[in-house]
């Protein structure tokens, strides 16, 4: 329910006032910033004494994409990117359907199962970074430590791998202690999903003597697709802009777990200032395919209501 | 589609509905020792495992003397057990830990405020385009703060902000006034418009009826909001290693330097110091969990 609408400043004032801090500070910070990057991104920017003033700047075009986007090293990060990112999506979503379906039957110390699956969401990145990089140790045979020890202990050895040392697919370890942070994330979403599933829905289709797949492909999973496309968004944006877990077990420098945000760092360190806002602005179009049809689809939603 | 429920309400979504409860008379046909069951409780009890190998490990390491550095003790229980690894962490963290409680508790309640003074007027003022400044608002939380990153460390700079928690605070408010913004929106819009109304026809204009009825009831939606920027702005690096160093910064860059920094990594004592710079985050949610929980699901925007 809205307020009517009356004319003057006695209605539209107050909550102008309430609301222009932030508006400001969004239009400054969020919107102005990133045209001042995609300037920068179109510039020369490429010494600390440009950076600092001392010596001219000139317009450039889109020379530093170009550079960019031909160059194997940033390639190979996108690639990484894609890599990590499907390898992230997609586990935690089995991983957190399965554990909310497990959840969703009466089932003694629910809470204990739901709080533990969920735990790992409120530690940072940083600190689960410090014991990954210790269960996620290269080594194999007798000086393997970590998972590796853990797999000859249990009869599965065959298993040991390099982990985030392999040069092809060492990105995908990196995914790993994402998804066990956030799996329990995406199953709190299942699960408000199946609970919210109203009770004659799913005793109709007994009724009707659909058999349990039957019962979940026509009834249950349409009713959790917008809780599933959710996840997608929120993860799939976490996913992309990966940096915190990478800097913390396998250090910038590392070429096989590199992605745009950990180049955007390098860059920035040696004042390539142009080509590290190249690299944001990059990233921003990536997050924004993702992210702007489903702002634009809640919207309208919103407004039709 | 339709908006998300208020936060507490969201919380309560994850409880059984009335009459399924686990004490529930079995359902006919089924056995009290099925195949099925059994199975279920099995693949609950593995993924348990599962998740908590990290925490055995952080745990157990961490009391681990050099005794222990041996690849082949890497899963057993410490021989002896030491407190020397929590000794040395403590040392070198607590200076940042300090620093971190001066970062996270004023950004988390200025940022509470302006959630609460946005969501209150985008909840009850549909001027035209509202939904437009909602959408670009929004916008906000899903952008790569790489985006922004160059152009901010040179206006910082400009600003003469210090670097540290100063500069980390500012950074937490302003980008923080997304995600506030949407979980108390949500909230005052499962408010009851009689109420506002009410307050209205008592002849008072928006700022009062903020002040007097809507401040108060918004309780719930303010420790919602609160746990969930303290949480993101403890747990924070990517600010943090832009716009701070270890000798001003907060726990994640001094864990990280303390972690990583040295040649030769000693684990025990890094991972007293992931413990000891998670327990604040992991302590509120134990505590208020509740609430945590809530945060989450109005981080999901729509459902």
């Amino acid at each position: 329910m809205s307020v009517r609408h009356r004319k003057g400043l006695t209605h539209w004032g107050p909550p102008l006032l309430l609301i222009s801090p932030s508006l400001i500070l969004m239009g400054v910070f969020v919107y102005g910033l990133i045209g001042v990057n995609v300037a920068t991104s179109l510039t020369d920017e490429h010494t600390s004494a440009q950076s600092t003033g001392q010596a001219p700047v000139t317009f450039v075009g889109v020379q530093n994409y170009n550079d960019l986007l031909r160059s194997p090293a940033f390639q190979h990060s996108l690639r990484n990117l894609l890599l990590y990112t499907a390898v992230f999506l997609i586990s935690v979503l089995v991983l957190g359907f399965i554990w909310a379906w497990l959840l969703d039957k009466p089932v003694h110390g629910e809470g204990i199962f739901r709080s533990i699956y969920l735990f790992p969401m409120a530690v940072s990145f940083v600190a689960s970074g410090v014991v990954w990089r210790w269960l996620l140790n290269s080594n194999q045979g007798t000086s393997a430590s970590g998972l590796n020890r853990l797999f000859q202990m249990i009869g599965l050895g065959f298993l040991q791998n390099p982990w985030w040392n392999n040069p092809n697919w060492g990105i995908a370890a990196i995914a790993l202690p994402a998804v066990w942070q956030l799996s329990g994330y995406v199953m709190a979403l299942f699960l408000a999903g199946f609970r919210g599933i109203p009770d004659e829905l799913r005793e109709a289709g007994r009724i009707d003597g659909a058999s349990e797949w039957k019962l979940y492909r026509h009834v249950i999973f349409p009713q959790l697709s917008p809780v599933a496309l959710s996840a997608v968004i929120i993860i799939g944006h976490m996913s992309l802009k990966a940096f915190d877990l990478i800097m913390s077990i396998s250090k910038p420098a590392n070429y096989q777990t590199k992605v745009p945000a950990v180049d955007m760092y390098t860059l920035k360190g040696s004042y390539n200032f142009a080509n590290a806002a190249a690299v944001g602005t990059i990233l921003l179009v990536i997050v924004a395919l993702l992210v702007v049809p489903y702002l634009v689809r809640t919207a309208r939603a919103e407004k039709n209501r | 589609m339709t908006a998300i429920p208020a936060p507490t309400a969201a919380a309560e979504v994850l409880k059984r509905r009335p009459g399924t409860a686990p004490t529930a008379v079995v359902p006919p046909g089924a056995k009290r020792f099925g195949v099925a069951r059994t199975l279920r409780y099995l693949l609950l009890l593995f993924f348990l495992l599962a998740v908590l190998i990290p925490v055995y490990v952080l745990v157990v390491t961490s009391f681990k003397g050099p005794g222990d550095a041996s690849p082949d003790r890497a899963w057993t229980w410490p021989q002896a057990w030491t407190v020397d690894n929590w000794r040395a962490a403590w040392t070198t963290l607590s200076p940042a830990i300090l620093r971190t409680v001066q970062m996270v508790v004023p950004a988390a309640i200025i940022s509470s405020f302006l959630g609460s003074m946005n969501g209150f007027v985008l909840s009850r003022w549909r001027f035209r385009g509202a939904n437009l400044v909602f959408t670009l608002i929004l916008f906000g939380m899903f952008i790569p703060y790489q985006a922004v990153m160059i152009p901010l460390l040179k206006i910082m700079l400009g600003m003469n902000i210090p670097n540290g928690i100063p500069s980390l605070i500012l950074l937490h408010v302003i980008y923080g006034i997304p995600i506030t913004t949407l979980i108390f929106r949500n909230y005052y819009e499962s408010v009851p418009a009689e109420l506002i109304e009410a307050a209205r026809v008592d002849g008072a204009g928006m700022l009062r009826t903020y002040r007097s009825i809507v401040l108060p009831i918004s309780i719930p939606s303010f420790v919602v909001v609160l746990i969930w920027q303290f949480t993101s702005a403890w747990n924070d690096f990517l600010f943090a290693v832009f716009f701070s160093s270890s000798q001003n910064g907060p726990v994640t860059i001094a864990l990280n330097n303390f972690a990583n920094g040295a040649l030769l990594q000693n684990y025990g004592s890094s991972m007293a110091g992931a413990l000891l710079a998670s327990a604040p985050t992991l302590v509120v949610y134990i505590v208020l969990g509740r609430y945590f929980i809530g945060g989450l699901m109005s981080g999901s925007v729509k459902g």
